[in-house]
């Protein structure tokens, strides 16, 4: 695979991962839109109305292998990429470069590994627990995620862990968002500013929604 | 104006280079930076010590010969400006300046702060460029181009060539280069005939010769001395993907997809 990649363009690359990269962002809301179902007083009947769904339904499950193909095609060209880049420049500067725009976007394989770190801390969790390769905790079925997410939240620590990551999930997207439109050849007078406002709204808006759930948790429940 | 200079010595390509600091007095706030490196090498020669060698041609902000990565910025602590049209008084007097080579994979040092920059040309080679016919002159104002085109194309050709942008770019990227060069023909009638097969060849030239990736960071815009806009790498992108889904045949075969 390493040499077919390196043959693609470096405009091909860069656009393959935006598209991955939009579609990891609408799956985000969807993710969220189920897991706000946590903060429904009903001991989670609601939450696991809607597992039931994303568990079962074909349709779903076809989507489940384009999530598994579109994070791993966004990160190994992420990786890539970064690589390429950093052989660019073999020999670095001694005072550190200025630029007066996106503050986030240096940092994006940087906050890319952090959640990547989360996404197998979630997976061993979560995922890997329904297909059966890591054991549930002892005495909650192997797809009763209510039960996994209130214990998990009950640990402090995990629960602080998880808000903080949220916040680096936020610094990831706050560059996302308009630098995959932008990949994408969508700059306009009338749109950028439009799709950067979303962005940033988003950004700050799907990190809050995940965050707001161990923080209900901790503080409420 | 007293100044301590950090300037990065390197006797050739292949020697390993370091920064030497040096003391300069008595510059006075109206010259340029340029003008301050000839009083220092003024200087150094009647010391019987080396000058330091750096590009400068016109001096006029116009030829993109001047390069200079001074304190963290190309072209430095000014906007929109080339080295040769920054003046000292834009630094502080007892100031500390550090004067770095661009740094590139495809800008090699040739000696202390002059870089090779051939890899713009070979960029120009691969495509940069309208093929015309010889014969009569052509009337004037007979292809109509619309006055928004004509701007935006004469913005996007304001670009000296001088790789501030690589030298701003975390990734090295030449993106904003290649756009400006791509946009200007690519929003005229006369650059239409060959756009398809210029905007891939001038890409695969600039991966070939291992410039980074474009990540968006817009450090080239905010550092370009002719205040190119990375709206043109959206352009270049849009007319990659457009040359690259519309057309028939494989164009160029070297640089995949």
């Amino acid at each position: 695979m390493g040499n077919k990649l390196i043959s693609y363009s470096s405009i091909t690359k860069k656009v393959v991962m935006a598209l991955a990269g939009l579609f990891l962002i609408s799956f985000l809301v969807v993710h969220l839109g189920i897991n706000l179902l946590l903060l429904s007083n009903d001991d989670g009947a609601s939450f696991m109305v809607a597992v039931g769904f994303m568990t079962t339904n074909p349709l779903v499950k076809i989507m489940e292998i384009f999530l598994m193909g579109g994070f791993a095609i966004h990160m190994v060209i992420g990786v890539f990429i970064q690589i390429q880049n950093w052989l660019a420049r073999p020999v670095r500067y001694k005072v550190a470069g200025y630029s007066h725009l996106s503050f986030f976007s240096k940092y994006m394989i940087h906050t890319g590994a952090i959640i990547f770190i989360f996404l197998c801390i979630h997976f061993t969790n979560f995922y890997f627990v329904k297909l059966g390769l890591v054991n549930p905790p002892t005495g909650v079925g192997k797809e009763d995620f209510y039960q996994m997410a209130t214990l998990l939240f009950a640990d402090r620590f995990y629960a602080v862990l998880y808000v903080v990551l949220m916040i680096f999930l936020g610094f990831h997207l706050h560059h996302a968002f308009q630098s995959a439109f932008q990949t994408l050849g969508l700059s306009h007078t009338k749109y950028t500013p439009f799709i950067k406002v979303v962005g940033t709204i988003y950004s700050i808006v799907v990190p809050l929604g995940f965050a707001s759930i161990p923080l209900f948790f901790i503080f409420i429940k | 104006m007293d100044f301590t200079l950090k300037i990065w010595r390197q006797k050739n390509a292949k020697a390993k280079g370091k920064f030497v600091t040096y003391k300069i007095n008595g510059i006075s706030d109206s010259s340029s930076f340029l003008e301050m490196l000839d009083v220092f090498n003024d200087q150094q020669v009647t010391k019987g010590e080396d000058p330091v060698v750096f590009d400068h041609d016109c001096r006029e902000g116009i030829c993109g010969t001047c390069s200079l990565y001074i304190n963290g910025r190309p072209h430095g602590p000014d906007d929109a400006v080339t080295t040769c049209q920054l003046h000292m008084r834009k630094f502080k007097d007892g100031d500390t300046i550090v004067i770095e080579p661009w740094r590139s994979k495809a800008f090699p040092v040739i000696r202390d702060l002059m870089v090779d920059r051939q890899a713009f040309d070979k960029i120009i080679q691969a495509g940069g460029f309208i093929s015309v016919n010889t014969g009569g002159i052509p009337d004037a104002n007979a292809i109509l181009i619309p006055k928004q085109n004509a701007d935006s194309s004469m913005d996007a050709a304001a670009c000296i060539g001088c790789g501030a942008c690589v030298a701003a770019c975390k990734n090295a990227s030449a993106m904003l280069f290649v756009a400006a060069k791509v946009s200007h023909f690519a929003l005229l009638p006369q650059g239409k005939a060959e756009a398809t097969r210029r905007v891939q060849a001038m890409v695969a030239k600039m991966d070939e010769l291992g410039f980074g990736n474009c990540t968006n960071t817009g450090a080239c815009e905010a550092e370009c001395p002719k205040e190119i806009s990375i709206e043109n790498i959206a352009r270049m992108n849009r007319e990659f993907l457009g040359a690259k889904i519309g057309s028939q045949k494989k164009v160029v075969k070297e640089g995949g997809f």
